[in-house]
């Protein structure tokens, strides 16, 4: 039960930003959630998108390097103690979490949080086991 | 002015006795390498020479050249010209690949090299009542120990307290009052500007042996004016020797060569000998060198020479400064680097060589070196923390291979301009 996960390196120069966006436009790849981990020097731009192999194919042909990590899209009750309960839950059996950002859409009445671990296996059995919902690569296309 | 003279008879020897003495060690270092290189024997007899074709000086064009690349195939200690029980010390400087150049010393060298250091240091008035502050780095670069024992040997008190830590290096010049000292130029820079920072106006210093790297006549008035010294150039290289193959005098009128244990020339891109004044590739005949001596070896600095009488007495020729190089060696705070260095560095960490370009630029006073490479697919992560463990993994590479430290910074992929025919890697921003 993962998502594919883009991830694209962005050199830290002014510019550099408006012109991935424009490339993405250009081909026609809508980001349904976005973080950026940013250094001096470069950001690491993470983005979930519905056909990953189509950005994939795209973005590389226009020059970035893309690198595809398999992640966890989480729904998470939106409401004061709804992320607690499902990070504890990860806690509790010693994942550790290399980061996590919220998606841009809901679905229903959950938030949707992208988690990235260590052990992915043994975090979708663990939040499988605690009845916690997660969306596939295909929930995704349908978002 | 007077002028002090560490060794007046073979420093002011007229040049016909002069000429005679080179005639007579030029026959003598072309039998002792004939007789115990291997290298040189061989391309001798294919060049068809014997020892007896090389009366003296006059026959020096018909000597094989020596080039860094053939240092480097006799790596490490395939150019010595002695046994190993004979060599006493090792050193080492940048190759242009992975492996430095190795040079070794007889006794005998190092007390030559102690001599020839100490001229240097009577060139700059530096003696017995002076306290030296060696700040050139010590270990297998040659700056330190040359200019130590060049201090030594006039009995100057020699504070050896090798490169870097500007903090602790300005406490100790004023605590104990400094007289002298021996850096690079840009270092120089460095120490003055820090002394102002910390408004300090009176020091003890008088005099100052700058090399390593090339500088200018604006940066000599500059650091004299700042640290109210004389500023004296030194020129050498560890192939040859070491600092000290040539020492301006207090007529700061170019550098004298030590003519008595080098035979220096300038040639043209075709090998062939130019007339003093005209510019060319700096070689050196080591003429008295017993642990690794050379035949005419390339320096590839740019330099003339000039034969004209010095008012300081000294008979020995000048060369003027360095002008440039005939390859593509940076000299990045005082060290050697060839961009095959940084290639040959990153080779290591990556397994290919990525699209690269090296960037240099004078920041304040010292040089810095960035290497922009391009990110390979393979290497791209999902997290920062593997991104900046490469980029560090290639500074560590790149200090292990080229012994400098450079940042290092990832680019996107075809954003490193390409160039059509010879790749060009580097960007010298520095203006000297």
């Amino acid at each position: 039960m993962y998502v594919k996960q883009i991830s694209v390196f962005i050199e830290n120069t002014a510019g550099r930003l408006a012109d991935f966006t424009k490339a993405l436009a250009e081909s026609d790849i809508d980001l349904v959630s976005l973080s950026i981990a940013d250094t001096t020097n470069f950001g690491i731009l993470r983005g979930i998108v519905a056909d990953y192999d189509k950005a994939c194919k795209a973005l590389t042909q226009k020059g970035y390097t893309v690198k595809l990590t398999d992640v966890l899209a989480v729904c998470v009750p939106d409401r004061p103690g709804g992320l607690a309960e499902i990070l504890a839950k990860l806690a509790q059996k010693n994942i550790a979490l290399e980061y996590l950002y919220s998606f841009v859409r809901n679905s229903g009445k959950n938030a949707l949080i992208i988690i990235r671990v260590d052990k992915p296996e043994e975090a979708v059995k663990a939040l499988e086991e605690a009845g916690v919902k997660m969306l596939s690569q295909d929930d995704v296309r349908a978002l | 002015m007077e002028h002090k003279i560490w060794n007046p008879t073979m420093e002011c020897m007229p040049r016909e006795q002069l000429r005679a003495l080179q005639d007579e060690r030029l026959k003598d270092v072309v039998r002792r390498v004939y007789e115990s290189v291997p290298f040189y024997r061989n391309k001798m007899q294919k060049m068809g020479l014997t020892l007896n074709d090389i009366h003296g000086v006059c026959d020096i064009e018909l000597l094989p050249f020596t080039d860094k690349q053939d240092l480097r195939d006799h790596y490490p200690f395939g150019m010595f010209a002695v046994p190993q029980s004979e060599i006493i010390r090792i050193h080492a400087s940048s190759g242009t690949t992975g492996k430095p150049t190795v040079v070794g010393y007889t006794s005998g060298d190092i007390d030559r090299w102690s001599e020839m250091m100490a001229r240097g240091m009577y060139c700059a008035d530096i003696g017995k009542n002076d306290i030296v502050q060696v700040a050139y780095g010590y270990g297998l670069f040659t700056g330190g120990l040359g200019a130590h024992y060049g201090a030594e040997r006039v009995g100057a008190s020699v504070i050896p307290i090798s490169g870097g830590n500007t903090t602790r290096q300005l406490m100790i010049l004023q605590d104990f009052g400094t007289t002298a000292i021996c850096c690079t130029p840009s270092y120089a820079l460095n120490l003055a500007e820090a002394l102002q920072a910390e408004g300090i106006k009176k020091t003890k210093l008088k005099s100052g042996i700058f090399g390593a790297e090339p500088w200018t006549e604006a940066m000599r008035v500059k650091i004299e004016e700042m640290l109210d010294i004389d500023a004296i150039n030194i020129y050498g290289l560890s192939e040859v020797m070491g600092p000290g193959v040539a020492v301006e005098c207090m007529c700061k009128q170019g550098m004298h060569i030590w003519e008595d244990h080098f035979l220096p020339e300038v040639i043209d891109k075709n090998g062939k000998s130019l007339p003093f004044g005209e510019r060319g590739d700096l070689t050196f005949t080591t003429l008295t060198k017993h642990g690794m001596p050379l035949l005419r070896y390339r320096t590839h600095d740019l330099c003339t020479l000039s034969d004209e009488p010095c008012e300081c007495g000294r008979t020995h020729i000048r060369m003027g400064r360095v002008m440039g190089r005939t390859d593509d060696m940076l000299i990045i705070r005082g060290v050697n680097v060839f961009p095959s260095q940084i290639e040959h560095a990153l080779l290591q960490v990556e397994g290919i060589v990525p699209q690269y370009m090296i960037v240099v630029e004078r920041q304040g006073t010292l040089d810095t070196m960035e290497v922009q490479v391009e990110l390979s697919p393979e290497f791209m992560s999902d997290t920062v923390r593997d991104v900046e463990a490469l980029e560090q993994r290639i500074v560590n590479s790149i200090a292990a291979h080229a012994l400098v430290h450079a940042s290092v910074k990832l680019c996107q992929p075809g954003s490193i301009p390409r160039s059509e025919g010879k790749a060009k890697r580097v960007i010298d921003k520095r203006t000297l």
